[in-house]
């Protein structure tokens, strides 16, 4: 009977110690300090070379660029510069750069910076290139030359016309960097940031937590919290506890699914339509599609409505053709999406004499802006068999996607899923739409379409100086290009994200940047 | 006893040189590349020439596996370009990380198990025996990540006694009582099916010696019963318990891999499937091959452990 009597005892024991452990494991979270739930940690802190819109949340706060979007928009508005001005020819930026800025570690801010940072980036026998990788550097490949020619004054010579200069200023890439911080961090500079924004960075805690503090010296108006952490929690379904429990004020890419949970009192869920298009690339080359009447059917007969609602929540509109209504300066509001109308596809499908071709889709898992690709892809197969197209589906990890799809689809496949997320209305439509775009050309004009009037109007709007007359032209081109139908074009995402309400003026910008320099934490 | 662990360790190399063999190649094979991971929608073949020519992956693989390896023998592991910061220091990091989460398991679960088998062979057919082998078999057929959602909402969400995620506490955390806070939940969802794992075997050890000769002579020379269970019995049933042990950690280990996801620990599961999503290839070979070598390491500890305890398995 001894073991029995010691193994209740043991039990006993082992029930008190465990009343007696610590209970108060979620403690509120302090006032002043913001944490926010990313969805992975950061690869670098250094502007120049990263790609992720998650770094690219933590880095808008530490660092300025010389142009920055106007809050609520996508339109270039002066940022650590002043003013510019453009010669006749497009060629020619000279900035004028606020004066009195300082970086972070005390170093001022001048035309000698903003040389140094572009150096870096685009000249490979700088001191400091071998601090890259710089994969965006691409971004500012125009740039022949950065000149500083006083200490406020900048001026940067262009090897050709380039419009989406400016807006590339105020993309993440485009940030400013202290010379003298790269100077004495080398390789690291990226494990110890120093910019000239509201917040500056106090420590990186690998796996754990980034740490930012307001910076008492700024020039504007000085960030209304104390500090912020972004904390990354990569499993969606945690983040989502997290959040619940109050361990985080903050979380962004909340789930469709869990965006529920939040309804009730005491959380905000706000949300933002953004620069971002999600369509199927259709191989115009080959095949069924490559008659216009085939790829017009598959945008009649896919009911965008029913994805955009039920599959993705309501986390996404519907899109009306290459440009995403965000860039609301050189979008077509003229146009209207292509309507769900079965009967019609199966007209059109009969006139082209293609009625029960069989179709190969390609599709994705997951990635980069690609939202619930699965569910999608087999939404849009249900819809294609309901007009009699026999569409088989191939799936694919992202990264295999993309070498599969990069390289187009030629003897491979009729469709494929994609997304893009950009800064300027130029990017897409110039890097995958062009004839000379196509795959081999090192575009991304993966379906092979062509169309010489769309040609010009890209490469016209691209050189224009004038803003209304390159809308002018966007427009011309979105128009032709939802009329011949290269792609289907499904969805425009809402990027969401949700406090709690200690969290005020809090808001989503339509760049997907994450600007928290007014929020206040109670 | 010297000459044995030395004779292990040596057979040990080969062993290392093919993990380090096949996951090198493994990586080189599967497709998509680092250059596109990295430029995602931005992958012009020019984009992606320049990346892989910064990255060293221009040259020739086999040559790029001896760079590699001679690298390696020399300490150095590359620099994981998804991190930004040396291979070693990043795997050593999260190893550690793992090593606690598992370790705590694999305690729990060696105690826990060990002793529930204990008792249900000591009553055999008994309620306790029948209660534990009921409450075992539950153990053992739930998913452990299943397992860790129902921990997170049960003691996070409702009964708010544990935090949901992570190691320390996020903002004023730290030191070993806001640790041990954290692994409850993480330790002992992982620890469930190895316990029960444990405990079967356990059970069947003890029953087996039990029946020997020799005990029954124990009880005839009127030992107590808790002499005869915890002291004869027990330590002849440890020769048979050891290697489960062994490969239980193994289990334990690898079923972090899961755990971590759920529970957000920074461990080294975590970081693989990162890796290999990101094709981080310098990050994930290093991982492996540190991995594969504490697994190695370890099984030779078992083996000592249990020719120690059974000189007959020396020879």
């Amino acid at each position: 009977m001894t073991l029995f009597n010691w193994t209740r005892r043991a039990v006993l024991a082992a029930g008190a110690a465990l009343a007696l452990a610590p209970m108060a494991a979620t403690a509120q979270t302090p006032e002043g300090v913001l944490i926010v739930g990313q969805v992975a940690e950061p690869k670098s802190l250094d502007p120049a070379a990263v790609t992720a819109v998650n770094d690219f949340r933590i880095l808008v706060n530490l660092y300025e660029g010389l142009t920055r979007y106007k809050p609520g928009t996508l339109e270039v508005a002066p940022g650590l510069a002043e003013s510019w001005e453009v010669s006749e020819d497009g060629t020619e930026y000279t900035f004028t750069l606020r004066s009195g800025v300082t970086f972070h570690d005390g170093t001022p801010f001048n035309a000698e910076a903003v040389k140094f940072n572009f150096d870096r980036m685009l000249n490979e026998d700088h001191p400091f290139h071998n601090t890259g990788p710089f994969p965006l550097a691409f971004f500012f490949s125009s740039v022949e030359e950065t000149t500083a020619v006083d200490e406020t004054t900048v001026k940067f010579k262009l090897s050709a016309p380039y419009a989406p200069f400016l807006s590339n200023l105020a993309y993440p890439t485009g940030l400013m960097v202290s010379p003298a911080a790269v100077e004495a961090g080398g390789a690291d500079f990226g494990r110890s940031p120093v910019g000239t924004g509201p917040f500056k960075f106090v420590e990186w805690r690998a796996n754990e937590a980034v740490v930012i503090d307001k910076y008492e010296d700024y020039w504007g108006e000085p960030a209304g919290a104390q500090a912020v952490v972004f904390r990354p929690i990569e499993d969606a379904n945690t983040r989502v506890a997290e959040m619940i429990a109050g361990g985080i004020d903050m979380m962004v890419e909340v789930p469709p699914t869990a965006l529920s949970q939040f309804e009730g009192d005491g959380f905000n869920v706000v949300e933002q339509a953004g620069p971002h298009v999600w369509f199927l690339i259709l191989n115009a080359k080959e095949g069924p599609l490559a008659d216009k009447k085939v790829r017009q059917a598959v945008n009649y007969a896919i009911n965008k409505e029913a994805i955009v609602n039920d599959v993705l929540e309501g986390t996404a509109e519907v899109a009306a053709g290459p440009t995403p209504p965000a860039f609301a300066w050189a979008y077509n509001d003229s146009l209207s999406p292509y309507p769900y109308d079965p009967e019609k596809a199966k007209a059109l499908l009969a006139e082209a004499g293609a009625e029960g071709a069989s179709l190969t889709f390609y599709v994705t898992e997951g990635g980069s802006g690609m939202l619930d690709p699965v569910a999608m892809g087999t939404a849009i197969q249900a819809d294609l068999a309901a007009v009699g197209l026999d569409v088989s589906i191939e799936t694919y990890e992202w990264n295999t996607f993309l070498g599969n799809v990069n390289p187009g689809l030629e003897g491979k496949a009729d469709m494929a899923e994609m997304a893009w997320m950009t800064n300027d209305p130029d990017t897409l439509p110039y890097l995958a739409l062009r004839t000379d775009a196509w795959p081999d050309k090192g575009g991304f004009n993966s379906g092979y379409y062509s169309n010489p009037e769309v040609d010009a109007l890209l490469e016209e709007a691209r050189t224009a100086v004038d803003q209304e007359k390159r809308a002018e032209l966007y427009k011309q081109m979105q128009e032709i290009v939802q009329e011949d139908a290269p792609w289907a074009f499904i969805a425009n995402w809402k990027q969401n994200a949700v406090t709690n309400d200690r969290v005020e003026n809090f808001t989503l910008e339509p760049s997907f940047l994450l600007q928290l320099e007014k929020v206040v934490k109670k | 006893m010297g000459s044995y662990i030395l004779k292990r360790l040596v057979a040990a190399i080969p062993v290392l040189i093919g993990v380090s063999v096949l996951v090198f190649f493994i990586m080189a094979m599967i497709p998509g590349d680092p250059a596109l991971a990295i430029l995602g929608a931005y992958a012009t073949p020019e984009n992606v020439a320049k990346i892989n020519a910064d990255l060293g992956l221009d040259k020739p693989l086999v040559q790029r596996y001896f760079i590699w390896l001679g690298n390696m023998l020399t300490g150095d592991f590359g620099r994981s370009y998804s991190q930004n910061k040396p291979v070693i220091d990043e795997v050593m990091g999260r190893f550690g990380n793992t090593l606690i989460l598992a370790g705590v398991a694999f305690v729990l679960c060696s105690v826990l198990g060990i002793l529930a088998g204990v008792v249900s062979a000591a009553r055999q057919y008994g309620l306790a025996d029948k209660l534990i082998t009921f409450t075992v078999l539950i153990g053992i057929s739930i998913p452990s990540f299943f397992l860790g959602m129902i921990l997170i909402i049960i003691f996070a969400l409702k009964l708010r006694m544990f935090p949901v995620s992570g190691m320390y506490l996020i903002y004023g955390g730290g030191g070993p009582v806001d640790l041990m806070n954290h692994l409850v939940l993480p330790a002992s969802a992982l620890a469930v099916v190895a316990t029960g794992v444990i405990a079967r075997l356990s059970r069947s050890a003890m029953l087996e010696v039990l029946r020997q000769d020799y005990i029954r002579t124990a009880r005839a020379k009127g030992v107590g019963e808790r002499r005869v269970i915890m002291g004869h019995a027990l330590k002849a049933a440890m020769v048979s318990i050891i290697p489960v042990l062994g490969i239980q950690a193994g289990f334990v280990v690898s079923g972090a891999v899961y755990i971590e996801m759920v529970f957000d620990w920074p461990g080294i599961g975590q970081m693989l499937v990162n890796a290999i999503s990101q094709r981080d290839v310098l990050l994930v070979q290093g991982g492996v091959v540190v991995v594969a070598a504490c697994y190695v390491l370890f099984n030779i500890v078992v083996d000592v452990a249990q020719a120690l305890l059974d000189p007959r398995i020396k020879s």
